[in-house]
């Protein structure tokens, strides 16, 4: 093909900034294990929700201001008088709860496949990063539609620092900038939110992309696809990233973009879930509502400070719920990467910790009641279990063989080969000869007549073998 | 040109002095950027004493007003409360207030100049929610127990007419008692301790 004009411009540019290097690397020639299943749409889906935040976020703050007089109003002037502002301003908040999902999603899918296991301690590192980012990025979002919940909500958090002893209470007082929460706290808060933690979090998912790509991807197997190369030097068990899974999240993308979209215009509110009822009422520092909760994403938190009936203690206990996850790669002692192949306890004990979350979130966002503070208690004692047990029971895990490679040894021909040669002892047992009572012929030769019956000892037998088996498999 | 080789020791002082230099230089920089973010002037002068008349408040009845941003509440006690209020020791935390925060004129077990009119900051000592006033004895939601006090709805402390916190509750300490003084029988000023006029 005879060189044009536009392939010497791309040449010209080529020469002078490395995209396809940069493609190539990241994209077309980096290999990643053939075996993703749907867990493995909730980074690329993180990415999504990310740029949506940021080109929704850019656009309110064209029409937001930033001033405790005019912040609510400017809210409300957004959703009805500025043409798709409550669209934007939708996407927006429902965007902050879905990177939330995702998020969790995402690390329930590292955590059960041994994603944060060497040599991939690094990448949770950054990731457990990125969510402590995550989360101050959405809690100083939320101060700003200045609603009661806004305020409320910021108090108490502010407050937590307060617990701190010796520099507590100036620390506080730094933070909000006043003695109460108040136009200063909220200006800053606008900065933090709309500037300062955006940076950070894009410079800790290139990070965290940078490290992953160093090190290459785990997947739901738990091997290493690096150690069984092709004669190119390719993963034997790999497939370049592009377009296999470029392809495969789009995917992915469409079914989050039919749920994102069915809230955004049918349920934006979630039933207060989303958007908190208390919300639509401007901030009033004399009167907090009666019954203040944080937002759904904060809640098993939450629940845990509440379960403490001591002041720094809860604070202790809170900030540790989220620092015993930065530790996880030091506190699991297994070997053995995904729970496919680890033992009955791990699968318990994850099992025992999902339900936990999910029932200390629910209680965050309850009234505080004698039985429900019980029930927190137990559930943050199961919470905390998980992790600061895990390195004894993990320890005497009883573990299953991990396949060195995805790809087995055998081709087809052989396998079909070999269960040909089990075929006719295996009806040899199913079966038994029987004599066939005949009026035909002497009767001294009536035994001779045999025909193939089916025996039903050896049909139990069978069935006995293969339901062990699948009992096996499923353990 | 110097044809003698590197002086290695020579490039370390350097490289360490810079060092040095830099990290003093950046520790400098660091002090306003970070001090900016301290209450502005106008903010700490935002803290005027206000004047409260309290001859309409009526027994049993609790007013709020606002006080350096912060709600400050004027509670007119019954009797019943007062009598109430001297049997709960035992089920206190801090029934003397000896490791609470208010002015010595309030440092009494009704915690207030006289004892019927009750003066506090409506900030919960836990985190800093509003505690919700509920007078009322032993109401379905907060159980037998109750006695009349102050209920924080966002992590349960339970505090009574007095602002003294209960055992077993997040809250460390009883309410915060602010400066206040009565300037006629029917007027107090918040923000002026009765202490500092006499001096």
């Amino acid at each position: 093909m005879k060189p044009t004009r536009l392939n010497a411009c791309g040449d010209w540019v080529l020469d002078r900034f490395p995209v396809s290097k940069f493609w190539n690397e990241h994209m077309a020639h980096y290999y990643a294990p053939k075996n993703f299943n749907f867990w493995y749409f909730f980074g690329s889906l993180a990415l999504l929700v990310l740029v949506n935040q940021i080109i929704t976020g850019i656009l309110l703050t064209m029409n937001y201001k930033p001033d405790a007089k005019l912040a609510f109003d400017s809210i409300e002037y957004i959703m009805r008088d500025v043409p798709w502002g409550w669209l934007v301003r939708y996407m927006h908040s429902t965007g902050a709860s879905a990177f939330f999902i995702v998020i969790y999603l995402h690390m329930f899918r590292g955590i059960m496949y041994g994603s944060f296991k060497h040599p991939r301690e690094l990448i949770w590192i950054f990731g457990m990063l990125l969510f402590v980012a995550l989360m101050a990025e959405a809690f100083m979002g939320y101060l700003l539609p200045w609603g009661q919940m806004s305020y409320w909500g910021a108090q108490v958090i502010i407050s937590l620092f307060s617990a701190i002893p010796v520099i507590g209470d100036d620390l506080s007082l730094w933070i909000r900038g006043d003695y109460v929460i108040a136009d200063a706290t909220l200006n800053r808060f606008f900065a933090f939110h709309v500037i300062a933690v955006p940076l950070v979090l894009v410079m800790l998912v290139f990070m965290h992309i940078v490290a992953l790509h160093e090190v290459g991807s785990n997947n739901p197997d738990g091997i290493e696809i690096k150690e069984s190369k092709d004669p190119w030097g390719h993963p034997v068990d790999g497939i370049p990233f592009h377009p296999y899974y470029t392809v495969k999240d789009i995917v992915g993308v469409a079914v989050f973009l039919l749920f994102f979209a069915t809230v955004i215009f049918y349920m934006p509110e979630m039933g207060g879930y989303f958007l908190e009822h208390a919300n639509f009422i401007p901030a009033d520092p004399m009167k907090t509502p009666e019954h203040i909760a944080p937002v759904w994403y904060f809640t098993p938190f939450y629940s845990v400070l509440r379960a403490i009936p001591d002041k720094f203690a809860g604070v202790i206990a809170m900030g540790g719920s989220i620092v015993v996850l930065f530790l996880l790669p030091w506190l699991d002692r297994c070997p053995v990467k995904s729970i496919r192949y680890r033992g009955g306890i791990f699968k318990k004990a994850l099992f025992l910790f999902v339900v936990s979350f999910i029932a200390l979130g629910y209680l965050g966002t309850q009234p505080v009641t004698p039985v429900a503070t019980i029930l927190a208690r137990l559930f943050t004692t199961i919470y905390f279990g998980f992790f600061l047990l895990m390195p004894i029971y993990t320890r005497w895990e009883k573990t299953k063989p991990v396949p060195k490679s995805l790809t087995k040894d055998h081709s087809l021909e052989e396998q079909l080969h070999a269960i040909e040669e089990q075929l006719p002892a295996l009806i040899e047992e199913i079966t038994e000869l029987k004599p066939v009572a005949t009026e035909i012929g002497h009767p001294a030769f009536k035994s001779s007549f045999f025909n193939r019956r089916p025996n039903p000892v050896g049909i139990k037998n069978v069935a006995t073998r293969l339901a062990k088996k699948l009992i096996e498999s499923l353990d | 040109m110097n044809n003698k080789g590197m002086d290695k020791s020579k490039r370390q002082f350097l490289t360490s002095a810079l060092t040095v230099v830099g990290a003093v230089g950046s520790g400098y920089l660091a002090i306003p950027f970070l001090a900016q973010m301290q209450p502005s002037v106008k903010a700490m002068a935002a803290g005027a004493p206000v004047e409260v008349d309290i001859s309409k408040i009526e027994t049993g009845q609790l007013i709020r007003v606002a006080w350096r941003g912060k709600p400050v509440w004027i509670l007119n006690r019954t009797p019943e409360v007062l009598a109430t209020l001297r049997t709960l020791d035992s089920e206190l935390r801090d029934p003397l207030s000896n490791e609470s925060d208010q002015p010595p004129s309030s440092k009494n077990p009704g915690r207030s100049i006289k004892p019927e009119i009750f003066v506090a900051v409506g900030l919960c000592t836990h985190l800093g929610c509003s505690p919700t006033f509920r007078p009322e004895i032993a109401p379905n939601d907060l159980g037998e127990q109750w006695k009349g006090g102050f209920f924080c709805p966002c992590h349960g402390s339970w505090f009574d007419l007095a602002g003294r916190v209960y055992r077993g509750v997040p809250a460390p300490s009883n309410l915060e008692i602010p400066p206040y003084r009565y300037i006629t029988d029917t007027r107090i000023i918040v923000g002026e301790s009765s202490e500092e006029k006499k001096a």
